[in-house]
């Protein structure tokens, strides 16, 4: 009775110190090749996005995307190239949260990913940058 | 009084052990938002060729 009750001490001990070993190691998996990839690809299109960034052509949306805000300051001919980087941005973003999540094994935290980059993206942008408010409606930096 | 201890400490320890065992399971299942931004900056901050990154 004695070595039972000393079992369930030393297994009472050893949980109550498995939570803090878990906890200790919450830091994000973020060094996979797909993840190292995806940014390579979004590190290359930046240079072009920026120039749409800072005129107010292209905006962070709430759901951590990119979005046309004003296509009127995008002359005719290069609405078409503005177009294809958005898209081709928000294909790369929308890997990168999956992705994430399931470097980390878990796939259920995509959304909340998502929404944690939706507001570093945005507190990171430079003044002048535009971005969607949690209504919808753009404002600027 | 052993037999007392024996029939009172099993259910107790046992609700004790099912209690920590849920904790582990929700420490687990609990979204790291401080880890979460802690990443996100780093990888925007490369993505955007921040120079605060750049230090790190």
């Amino acid at each position: 009775m004695n070595r039972v009750f000393c079992r369930f001490l030393l297994l009472l001990i050893v949980l109550l110190f498995l939570p803090h070993a878990v906890y200790a190691g919450a830091n994000l998996e973020v060094n996979t090749p797909a993840i190292t990839s995806l940014k390579q690809s979004m590190q290359g299109r930046h240079i072009q996005l920026v120039n749409y960034y800072e005129n107010g052509a292209v905006g962070f949306t709430k759901d951590g995307l990119l979005a046309l805000r004003d296509a009127n300051v995008v002359p005719l001919a290069k609405r078409q190239v503005v177009n294809g980087l958005i898209s081709a941005e928000n294909q790369d973003r929308n890997l990168l949260y999956r992705e994430i999540a399931r470097a980390n094994k878990h796939p259920e935290w995509e959304k909340e990913i998502r929404a944690t980059f939706s507001q570093r993206w945005i507190k990171l942008a430079k003044t002048g940058w535009w971005y969607q408010g949690a209504g919808g409606s753009w404002s600027q930096k | 009084m052993r037999n007392i201890l024996f029939f009172v400490s099993r259910p107790v320890l046992s609700m004790l052990l099912a209690l920590l065992l849920s904790a582990c399971v929700t420490i687990n299942i609990y979204f790291p938002a401080a880890a979460a931004e802690k990443a996100a900056d780093k990888i925007i901050g490369e993505v955007w060729q921040l120079e605060e990154n750049v230090e790190e």
